[in-house]
C-alpha cells in the first residue's frame, strides 16, 4: 500500500508523494488513451488528489469506502494497488475485477465503486447500518459530486441515515461541473443546507490544500466514529481536466487560474526543491513499471 | 393455517436463526405489523433488526443492498409491489450487477418480498403484478408464492445462497389456507408441483400458472375434470425466472399442449417466453401453439365489474384450458 510505503518520511513529502503518485498514474492513463492502449472510457481526478489523500489518511482498516465514477484517486489513497487497477483498465484478465469493472466498478476489501449517480448513498449507509448492527467501532465512507446532488436517492438516505445515526461520513466533492453543467445551473440553493436540513452537522471548506483538508477529515472521521452518527464534510475543489475525455468546453481562462492553485503546487511549495523533484521521479519510475508490467500481462 | 401466518412464522425462524437477517420496510412494525400484517409481531421480537422506513423506496432498496454487501441477509418489504418502481434503479444497476461486475468479490443477496396483485378494487396503482419487468434481468431469481410451496424452505434456500431475489405474494393468497387442493393428485418435480385429477398420461393439456394464478387455475382444473371430464395437468413453479423448463417439458411431451397462465398484463410476458422457448424446443411434438392467458394490457381499474373484465380469474382460464385440451 502506497499509505504503508514511506511511513517514515516526513509527513509533508508523504502525502505529496501519495497525491502526485494519483496524478501520474491518471496522467499516464491518458497518455495510453492516446495511444490507443484502452478501451472505453476513463474520469480523471486530477486536481482533487488532495480530497482522496486527505480523508482516507484516516481511515482504519475495517472502514469501508464507497466511491463513484471517479474513483482512481480513492483507490489508489486507499489500497495502493496500481497495477490492479492499471490492468483492469486495459482490460486484462489480473485486473482487481478481471477487466468486467473496468474504469468505475471497482472492488476491493474496504473499497467499492459504482457508476450510476446516487444509488451508492443509500448502499453506503446500508454498510453504516450493519456496521452499527454488528456493534463495529468502523465507519463508512461515501464519496460523491455536486452533480450527484440532483438525484433523489441522496435525500431519501440523509434522512434515514439521520434517523437511524449509522456511522456514515459523506465527503461531497463539488468540483464545480457536473459533466458540461455548471453548479450554477445544477444546483439551488446551498449545498449545506441540504445536509442540515436532515440534522446531519456540516463541514465545508474552499480548499485544494492537502493539508487543510486533512485536518478537517481527522476531525470529520474520529466524530463519526465515536458519535456513531452521520455527518457531511464539502469541498469546494475543482476539476482540472475534462470530464471523460476530450469532452471539455469549459473557458480556458477559468481552467488555466485553477492551475495555479492546484494541490500539487500548494504542497510543493512546503518542500525542498530537491525534494520534490526526487520524489517525483521515483513516482514517474513507479508508474513506467506498473505500465509495463501490465502491458505484458495477457 | 393461512398463508400469512405460515409467512410471517417462516419470517420469524429466519430472525431467530440467522442473527444476520434484517427485515427493513414500510410500516412494518408492531403494532400495526405491515399493510398484509406479515410482519406483525416480529419487531417486538427482534426490535433492532426489523426496521421501519421512511416512504423512501429507493432507499429501501439500497439501504438493503448496503447491509447485503457488508455480509447482513436484508429481506426488504415492498408494500405495495407497485411500487418496485422506485427500486428499479437499484435492483438493476446496482443489487444485480455487484457479484459479476466485482468478478465475484463481493454478494448482494438482497431478498425483496413484493405483494403483488389485484381482485381487491385497489384500483391502477396497488394491484399491479409487475414481475414481467424483472424476468430475465441477469443475476436476478424471481420466484412467486403459492399455497403449494411451504415459505419456510423458500426463505431458508435463499438464505442459503447468495442471488438477489424477487418473492412476488399476491394479496389474495394471504387470507388463504395454506396446502394442496385436496382434491388432485400431487407430486413434485424439483420445485415444481404437479397437479391433476388423473395420472399425466390421461392427460391432454399442461397448464402453467403461479401465485394466485395457481389457485384458480387448480379450481378450474379440478371443476373440469369432476363435471367436463376434462383432464389436463397443472403445474406451478416456485421459481419464474430463471425457470427450470425440465417439469414442462416432461409434461408437455406427454400431454402435447401447453398453455400458461398469469395474471399480468399480455405482451412480452412471462408466458409469450415460455411459448417461444418451448415452441423452439418441442416444435413438432405440440399438438397446437402455446396458448398464452395474462391480463388485458391496459390500466386495472378500480371498479369491480370492469377489474374483472380486465385481470385474468377464472374465466378466462376456463375458456383457455378447454381449448388447450382439444
Amino acid at each position: 500500500m502506497i499509505a504503508a510505503v514511506h511511513t517514515d518520511e516526513p509527513r509533508d513529502l508523504r502525502l505529496y508523494r501519495r497525491m502526485r503518485f494519483i496524478r501520474r498514474f491518471e496522467e499516464t492513463l491518458l497518455d495510453l488513451f492516446d495511444e490507443g492502449v484502452l478501451n472505453g472510457t476513463t474520469h480523471a481526478c486530477i486536481g482533487q488528489e488532495a480530497d482522496a489523500v486527505g480523508v482516507i489518511e484516516h481511515l482504519r482498516e475495517g472502514d469501508h469506502i464507497f466511491s463513484n465514477h471517479r474513483c482512481h484517486g480513492h483507490y489508489l489513497a486507499r489500497t495502493g494497488d496500481a497495477l490492479g487497477l492499471m490492468a483492469e483498465i486495459m482490460g486484462k484478465e489480473a485486473g482487481v475485477c478481471a477487466g468486467i469493472g473496468g474504469s468505475q466498478h471497482i472492488c476491493a476489501p474496504g473499497f467499492m465503486s459504482n457508476g450510476v449517480q446516487g444509488g451508492i448513498v443509500p448502499t453506503a449507509a446500508g454498510i453504516a447500518l450493519a456496521m452499527k448492527l454488528r456493534g463495529a467501532d468502523t465507519i463508512s465512507v461515501v464519496f460523491i459530486g455536486d452533480g450527484t446532488l440532483g438525484e433523489g436517492a441522496v435525500y431519501e438516505t440523509l434522512n434515514i441515515a439521520a434517523l437511524w445515526q449509522v456511522p456514515l461520513l459523506i465527503v461531497l466533492e463539488n468540483n464545480e461541473w457536473a459533466q458540461s453543467t455548471p453548479v450554477s445551473l445544477n444546483t439551488a440553493g446551498s449545498m449545506a443546507a441540504r445536509f442540515e436540513a436532515f440534522g446531519i452537522p456540516v463541514t465545508e471548506t474552499t480548499t485544494t490544500d492537502v493539508l487543510e483538508i486533512d485536518r478537517l477529515a481527522q476531525k470529520e472521521v474520529e466524530l463519526v466514529r465515536s458519535l456513531n452518527s452521520p455527518r457531511a464534510l464539502i469541498v469546494n475543489t475543482y476539476r482540472l481536466c475534462h470530464h471523460s475525455k476530450s469532452d471539455d468546453h469549459r473557458p480556458e481562462a477559468e481552467v488555466a487560474i485553477r492551475w495555479q492553485i492546484e494541490p500539487l503546487v500548494i504542497q510543493r511549495a512546503r518542500l525542498s526543491e530537491a525534494d520534490w523533484r526526487r520524489v517525483d521521479s521515483e513516482v514517474d519510475e513507479q508508474i513506467a513499471e506498473v505500465v509495463a508490467t501490465a502491458r505484458a500481462l495477457p | 393455517m393461512i398463508f400469512a401466518k405460515e409467512l410471517n412464522a417462516a419470517l420469524h425462524e429466519c430472525l431467530e436463526t440467522d442473527e444476520r437477517v434484517v427485515l427493513i420496510g414500510e410500516d412494518i412494525v408492531d403494532p400495526y405489523g405491515g399493510a398484509f400484517k406479515v410482519t406483525r409481531g416480529l419487531s417486538t421480537d427482534f426490535p433492532e433488526r426489523v426496521r421501519t422506513t421512511p416512504i423512501s423506496e429507493g432507499a429501501i432498496a439500497g439501504v438493503s443492498a448496503g447491509l447485503a454487501l457488508a455480509g447482513m441477509r436484508p429481506i426488504a418489504e415492498v408494500m405495495f409491489g407497485d411500487f418496485i418502481t422506485l427500486c428499479y434503479d437499484q435492483i438493476v444497476n446496482h443489487i444485480t450487477k455487484y457479484e459479476a461486475m466485482y468478478n465475484g468479490k463481493a454478494t448482494c443477496p438482497v431478498i425483496f418480498r413484493v405483494p403483488s396483485g389485484g381482485h381487491r378494487g385497489y384500483g391502477p396503482t396497488h394491484s399491479q403484478s409487475l414481475e414481467k419487468h424483472f424476468l430475465g434481468v441477469p443475476h436476478l431469481r424471481v420466484l412467486a408464492a403459492s399455497l403449494y410451496h411451504d415459505p419456510r424452505a423458500v426463505l431458508r434456500d435463499l438464505l442459503g445462497q447468495t442471488t438477489p431475489a424477487l418473492f412476488v405474494e399476491h394479496k389474495l393468497l394471504y387470507p388463504q389456507n395454506f396446502g394442496r387442493p385436496g382434491g388432485l393428485l400431487a407430486t413434485d418435480d424439483g420445485t415444481t408441483v404437479c397437479l391433476s385429477a388423473v395420472p399425466r398420461e390421461d392427460c391432454t393439456a399442461t397448464v402453467l400458472a403461479y401465485g394466485y394464478q395457481a389457485m384458480l387455475a387448480a379450481q378450474v382444473v379440478e371443476q373440469l375434470a369432476i363435471e367436463e371430464e376434462i383432464f389436463v395437468e397443472l403445474l406451478v413453479p416456485l421459481e419464474l425466472s430463471p425457470l427450470d423448463y425440465g417439469p414442462i417439458e416432461r409434461s408437455v411431451a406427454v400431454t402435447k399442449s401447453l398453455v400458461t397462465v398469469e395474471e399480468g398484463t399480455a405482451g412480452w410476458s412471462w408466458g409469450t417466453e415460455i411459448a417461444a422457448v418451448l415452441s423452439a424446443r418441442m416444435f413438432g411434438r405440440l399438438r397446437r401453439p402455446v396458448g398464452v392467458v395474462a391480463s388485458v394490457p391496459t390500466v386495472i381499474p378500480s371498479s369491480k365489474s370492469k377489474e374483472s373484465r380486465m385481470l385474468v380469474g377464472t374465466p378466462q382460464i376456463d375458456v383457455a384450458i378447454r381449448e388447450a385440451a382439444k
